[in-house]
């Protein structure tokens, strides 16, 4: 680079440009965590204020746990997660381990076939996807939701996975086959881990949006026993409106496992977006 | 190239195997729902074959057109804020970023892609709470700046509302196209900024005359995905101003109106053809956006690609 890039007034700028983006991606999620701690009296006096020993209260938090069943969204979002989450890449990984592997008539047609859901919302199917779940009996069940989940992540997460088994070297599964493995051996045990750090970019990839739907818990599986967190803190929220400290607590505890996750994984979410350019 | 791709016969099956679940899952639940929900866009409520009825009702019907073109018109605002505001600011933070010299530079990528993780309901409500006049939070700020006469109830006047809201969406998702910027202007080669450097463009004359231009492929990218987001959007709306779209259905978007018009609201009640009709508008409006940008849009820009 050269010397006109660093001279340290610009990189002052640039930190201050950082730096009030920095406030204003972290100030909404700041004052919704410390409000939550507050006394309902300290969240309207200071709202800016850290919870101190007088205005400490976890009032909200009680509320959430007396009237809102969240531990029960909770494993019900988890359980679609990850068992959403469980068949994309599997299914995903075989039908990429398909397409980039063999040379087949129809493989270019399937694999455009597959791309289509790239593009096309699955939402434009909502009217016949409830008429399907309704006609099959699986309205609110959870597994209306991973099998809609599960088509939904298909076709991003075959794309990539099919790009990173390219890759592979045609070396390594020839030596299998020489070896005598059959084809399924040389997938699940040669390349399915050789693509591993494809596989957990694509699982952070099929995870958000599974995690934070609401259009579809909404409209086929809205009963209680099927709640996800993301409905669950919604049908909260609308009908606590008027109770700051429940609201801002339930808005905390939503907040809370998903960055957690999010800073476990954020590094394999950054380098799946950057990779192709980061090599 | 595969050994027995070529010479030996025997039926492949495994390549049926590897295909089938995921080609199983993806048409029982995406495509034929989707092509169902296209094909009932044709018939009545009653299940009669009705041709173009339907979508002339849409267009036509004064009470039901009026919703439609309010809601196409609200969701094209929202669509061109989005790339106003998006693309100018994700532009900035990827090049500031971009500098392999600027410090902590894992910690501001971290940060920025904070709020694209948190779920619709979380931002909506956050908001909607920060811009409450009753919490008075995003009030006493700006008094505090002296700016206390520009404080407004944004997301519950008519003429603020969509705007407010489509700005909340691009704080929501800047991540992405900041990103995806981002990883384009690292992949740019060394040789060619020293190229330029050496026929002394540096700088912002360097940033506009050889990064950017490099760049657009991405920002083509970028803004696709948001067309195909915005013209798809509906939980932000709903957790944020509920299945109504207030006030007085200044927010309302298509995907709003499709949900309304599916399962009903308040006294209104669900219409299946009507809300298949609407699917179907919306799957257009996509298909014509997708179209644009890979026939006309992308086969321009690859010429600047490596």
């Amino acid at each position: 680079m050269s010397k006109a890039t660093h001279s340290p007034a610009r990189s002052i700028a640039a930190h201050a440009v950082l730096l009030t983006y920095t406030l204003i991606a972290l100030f909404p999620v700041f004052v919704i965590v410390i409000n939550s701690f507050k006394s309902r009296k300290a969240i309207f006096s200071s709202p800016l204020g850290l919870p101190g020993p007088e205005t400490f209260s976890l009032i909200g938090y009680e509320t959430v746990m007396k009237r809102g069943d969240f531990p029960l969204y909770f494993q019900n979002s988890l359980i679609v997660t990850v068992v959403s989450l469980f068949f994309v890449l599997l299914f995903g990984a075989m039908a990429a381990f398909a397409l980039s592997e063999y040379r087949f008539k129809g493989n270019t047609l399937m694999g455009l076939y597959l791309a289509l859901g790239i593009m096309i919302p699955i939402r434009l199917g909502t009217v016949a996807i409830l008429q399907i779940m309704v006609a099959s009996g699986l309205v609110n069940t959870l597994t209306a939701l991973i099998l809609v989940y599960t088509a939904q992540a298909l076709p991003l997460s075959i794309f990539i996975l099919s790009e990173f088994m390219r890759t592979v070297s045609d070396d390594l599964k020839n030596a299998g086959r020489i070896d005598g493995l059959s084809e399924y051996k040389i997938f699940f045990t040669l390349v399915l881990p050789l693509v591993r750090p494809a596989m957990a970019t694509v699982a952070v990839f099929t995870m958000i949006p599974i995690w934070n739907d609401l259009w579809f818990p909404l409209i086929i599986a809205p009963s209680e026993a099927t709640k996800t967190v993301t409905l669950g803190a919604q049908m909260f929220i609308g009908q606590f409106q008027t109770d700051w400290n429940g609201v801002l607590s339930a808005l905390a505890l939503a907040i809370v496992p998903v960055l957690v996750l999010y800073l476990i994984f954020s590094r394999q979410l950054i380098r799946g977006i950057t990779s192709g350019a980061v090599k | 190239m595969a050994i027995g791709a070529t010479d030996r016969k025997p039926v492949r099956w495994h390549i049926g195997v590897f295909l089938l679940p995921a080609a199983l899952v993806y048409s029982a639940i995406m495509i034929i729902p989707l092509a169902a929900t296209l094909y009932q866009a044709f018939f009545s409520k009653s299940w009669s074959f009705v041709g173009l009825q339907n979508f002339e009702t849409l267009f036509t019907d004064p009470r039901l057109s009026a919703s439609f073109w309010n809601a196409l018109r609200n969701n094209t605002w929202f669509f061109i804020i989005h790339m106003l505001v998006q693309n100018p600011i994700g532009i900035l933070l990827a090049a500031l970023l971009s500098n392999p010299r600027l410090r902590l530079r894992g910690f501001y990528r971290t940060v920025f892609f904070v709020p694209t993780i948190l779920s619709f309901v979380i931002v909506g409500f956050v908001w909607k709470l920060i811009l409450s006049p009753t919490w008075g939070v995003s009030q006493g700020m700006l008094k505090s700046a002296g700016l206390g006469w520009l404080f407004q109830p944004w997301l519950g006047k008519e003429e603020y509302a969509l705007t407010a809201l489509s700005l909340i969406s691009v704080w929501q998702f800047i991540g992405i196209p900041m990103m995806l910027i981002y990883a384009a202007l690292l992949s740019i080669p060394d040789e060619v900024i020293e190229a330029a450097e050496c026929d002394g463009i540096t700088g912002w004359s360097q940033f506009w005359k050889i990064q950017l231009p490099l760049v657009l492929p991405a920002i083509g990218i970028c803004s696709v995905l948001t067309f195909v987001g915005n013209f798809n959007a509906f939980d932000l709306v709903y957790a944020a101003q509920g299945a109504a779209a207030g006030p007085n259905y200044s927010t309302d978007l298509l995907g709003t109106l499709l949900y309304r018009t599916f399962f009903g609201y308040q006294l209104q009640l669900g219409d299946r053809a009507m809300g298949s009709t609407i699917a179907a508008v919306m799957f257009l409006i996509i298909l014509t956006g997708v179209c644009i940008y890979l026939f006309l849009v992308q086969t321009r820009l690859r010429r600047y690609q490596f």
